[in-house]
């Protein structure tokens, strides 16, 4: 039995934080729902677990995802995580070949230079030690970009690095001398002994020729555990916590569970995942067309964590999307941050007890709503019978050459329609969602639903892509809910209207509800590309930007607004297209007063392009669809 | 005594003094655009709500900066939040986070009684 006191910190470490990532699992276990923990069974027992197994290996250990995005800042995370673990893999490995006995304490692996400073001297021994330092210096030079990325974060192409706070910090410092002080120490040794490879080995040799390499080496090994140990004990009060848990969170997703609209284990599990990378802070066009730094999701994810005042930031935010998109570590952002919206009155019942290591919820107290009805007002009518509904919402009765247009087009395919809000309808309840007023907003989904109930139809067709959002989410009807983009598409499929091309260059920036929001990219592209030239843009489908009009912000000021749409409309139009096309009627109101280039729905585009039909088959009342008409 | 029919309408005097003008203070302190507000009543002209109640944003916005409270109180819940208001407004005002504030203030006021 080799004992040396240096090893203590890293003993008391290690065993702190397993005890601690043990309790903390079981603990968040024993939180989650009935179905979800059967789920968690199922998956854990099932072709989940391998799943889980291959996903942690290419997204926690090769981070493969930032790779794909930024390959610097990806070899940065790799050397770190997988550096580390291969450090540790191999290190067990040859502290068991080489070592006095097989089945060693972990320390030993870890301090093995010190225990075994004679070791690697030839042969399969060196070869072994030049492998070892080949792994230390892939993990430095990955060190070496992360500290400069937090001095000067465009050596990793970001423009911007998360701001820290202050235990954030002592662990940052304690991550980053692990690895130099492994270095000095194992130079130190090597340099006494005349071991070593390639690093170790020449630096130690050098070391030797003016330094007491031997004295030396002791504090450094003495630094090396330290280092460690403080990591390990921080490591669940700072975002390092998100080693750990990532890997609880790959599986549970994998197992099927989902965030849903309550806050819960999978919630709290996503938010400890997050590391602060700050992919989310580049893709956020608050950040780079408005100059607002603080409320960026990673913000969300530590206010959330530390209890910090988290609804100034889950209001601040366009909902555009765009950073669920690039997150590498596939948190729901934007789920979690409605969920922080809509808790609005109970932000305080979730505490950080024992400086952070752990969270108590506390019961909140029934909060005093009048039962009585917000919208009573509203009447109780009859709609008109129809097979098609045409809902064009609030929006677009703001830019009414949509709502003509769209007539239009209905009128000209010859389908039996209504318009069910041609009088002003009733909001479809979405802005109430996005400020947090769920019920509310569930009054309004009721409303809505009877009238679209009593009309009969089975297709409602919305020009706006808010309401189609939360028609096909929140309501439960059981007509089927299409754009205004993707009706127009199945028309000319089927041939009910027909349409010259336009010989117009169009962009089409792709409305954030309709594309990220809904997943609707292509109908409105190959309408386009159906009666136009349809250019491409650097920012298409998922990459697509948020014009700055959204709903969502409670907050932002309307010179800031004006910013981000400035910046996004100059975007789209650098290759100087004819009509700046899009399928939102926000979008379109947004932009039209930003750009000189003609803004237009797709709607009016079609409209536009539709070839005029003999006056007499309009308003006959009798439904009659061109391909009857052909034949008659 | 002779009613000569000075009771038939009621008082329009605004007395300040009595008025209680928190609820705009806190607007003001957590919105400061509604400041900018001219009451042109464009808002009203274009609400989702005021097609079918004669709701007005202009005439609670009024009514905030007055401190008469009691009239807005329950007036404020017909709101839909559609945010068209927001985008008709010629001064920018932020008139979504307004009604939400206001909401939020007259709550705080139920819970704590301020």
């Amino acid at each position: 039995m080799q004992f040396e006191p240096f090893i203590i910190p890293f003993n008391i470490g290690l065993y702190f934080i397993l005890i601690y990532v043990v309790t903390r699992s079981v603990i968040w276990f024993q939180d989650l729902s009935r179905p979800d923990k059967l789920r968690l069974q199922r998956g854990f027992f099932g072709v989940a677990f391998v799943r889980s197994l291959k996903e942690i290996f290419m997204e926690s250990l090769i981070h493969r995802k930032i790779l794909k995005t930024n390959l610097r800042l990806g070899y940065m995370h790799m050397s770190l995580a997988f550096g580390w673990f291969l450090l540790i893999f191999f290190g067990t490995l040859e502290a068991d070949i080489f070592g006095t006995k097989h089945l060693n304490a972990p320390y030993k692996a870890i301090f093995f230079k010190f225990f075994n400073p004679d070791h690697g001297r030839m042969g399969f021994e060196a070869a072994y030690g030049f492998l070892m330092d080949l792994i230390l210096a892939f993990i430095l030079s990955g060190l070496i970009l992360a500290i400069t990325k937090r001095f000067y974060s465009k050596i990793v192409g970001m423009k911007k690095t998360t701001h820290l706070k202050i235990t954030d910090k002592i662990a940052l410092t304690s991550l980053w001398l692990i690895f130099p002080s492994r270095l000095l120490a194992e130079s130190f040794t090597s340099g006494a002994y005349g071991t070593g490879s390639f690093l170790t080995g020449s630096l130690g040799t050098w070391f030797a020729t003016f330094l007491p390499v031997k004295v030396l080496a002791y504090p450094f090994w003495w630094l090396y555990s330290v280092a460690l140990g403080t990591f390990f004990i921080l490591l669940p009060i700072s975002r390092y916590m998100h080693i750990p848990t990532e890997l609880f969170l790959i599986f549970m997703r994998n197992s099927g569970i989902k965030t849903g609209d309550k806050a819960g284990t999978f919630t709290e599990v996503q938010t400890y995942s997050c590391s602060s990378c700050g992919i989310c802070i580049d893709a956020c066009q608050m950040n780079f067309s408005a100059g607002i730094t603080n409320i960026q999701s990673a913000y969300l994810m530590k206010a959330i964590r530390n209890n910090d005042d988290i609804l100034s930031i889950a209001d601040n935010c366009l909902m555009c999307g765009r950073c669920d998109q690039k997150c590498p570590v596939g948190i729901e952002l934007s789920p979690i941050r409605m969920i922080q919206r809509r808790r609005e009155d109970t932000e305080n019942n979730i505490r950080n007890i024992y400086k952070g290591y752990f969270r108590s919820r506390q019961a909140i107290l029934p909060e005093k709503v009048s039962s009585s009805l917000n919208y009573d007002f509203l009447e109780e009518n009859e709609p008109e019978k129809a097979d098609v509904l045409f809902f064009a919402g609030c929006m677009t009765h703001l830019t009414p050459s949509i709502t003509k247009s769209m007539l239009k087009i209905l009128d000209a395919s010859g389908v039996n329609y209504s318009f069910i809000d041609e009088h002003g309808g009733v909001c479809c309840g979405r802005p109430l969602m996005l400020a947090g007023q769920d019920k509310e907003a569930r009054e309004l989904i009721n409303y809505n639903s009877q009238r679209i109930w009593k009309s009969g139809a089975h297709t409602l067709v919305t020009s706006c892509p808010i309401c189609y959002k939360v028609f096909k989410e929140s309501y439960y009807l059981d007509v089927e809910v299409i754009h205004h983009t993707q009706f127009i598409k199945t028309l000319i499929e089927e041939g009910s209207i027909k349409l010259n091309f336009l010989h117009k260059k169009v962009v089409y920036h792709s409305p954030c509800e309709l594309g990220r929001g809904s997943g609707v990219y292509d109908a409105p592209k190959e309408v386009l590309s159906h009666v136009s030239k349809l250019d491409k843009t650097n920012f298409e489908d998922e990459n697509s930007l948020c014009c700055g009009g959204s709903l969502a912000n409670m907050k932002i000021s309307s010179p800031d607004r004006r910013k981000i749409a400035v910046q996004a409309a100059n975007e789209l139009t650098k290759s100087d297209p004819d009509i700046l096309a899009t399928a939102c009627p926000l979008c379109k109101k947004t932009f039209t007063g930003v750009t000189e280039t003609r803004v237009a729905d797709i709607s009016e585009i079609v409209a536009e392009a539709l070839v005029p039909l003999p006056s007499k088959q309009y308003n006959s009342g009798q439904v009659v669809t061109v391909k009857e008409l052909a034949n008659s | 005594m002779n009613k000569f029919g000075f009771e038939i309408s009621q008082g329009r005097q605004i007395d300040y003094d009595a008025n209680n003008r928190s609820v705009a203070e806190y607007i003001f302190d957590k919105e400061p655009s509604f400041r900018l507000c001219i009451e042109c009543g464009g808002c009203s002209a274009t609400c989702t709500t005021g097609n079918f109640t004669g709701f007005s944003l202009r005439e609670l916005n009024i009514l905030i900066k007055r401190g008469e409270n009691d009239q807005v109180r329950h007036k404020l819940k017909k709101c839909m939040l559609c945010g068209k208001c927001t985008l008709v407004c010629p001064r920018g005002v932020n008139t979504r986070n307004v009604v939400v504030l206001a909401k939020k203030a007259f709550q705080e006021i139920d819970i704590y009684a301020i």
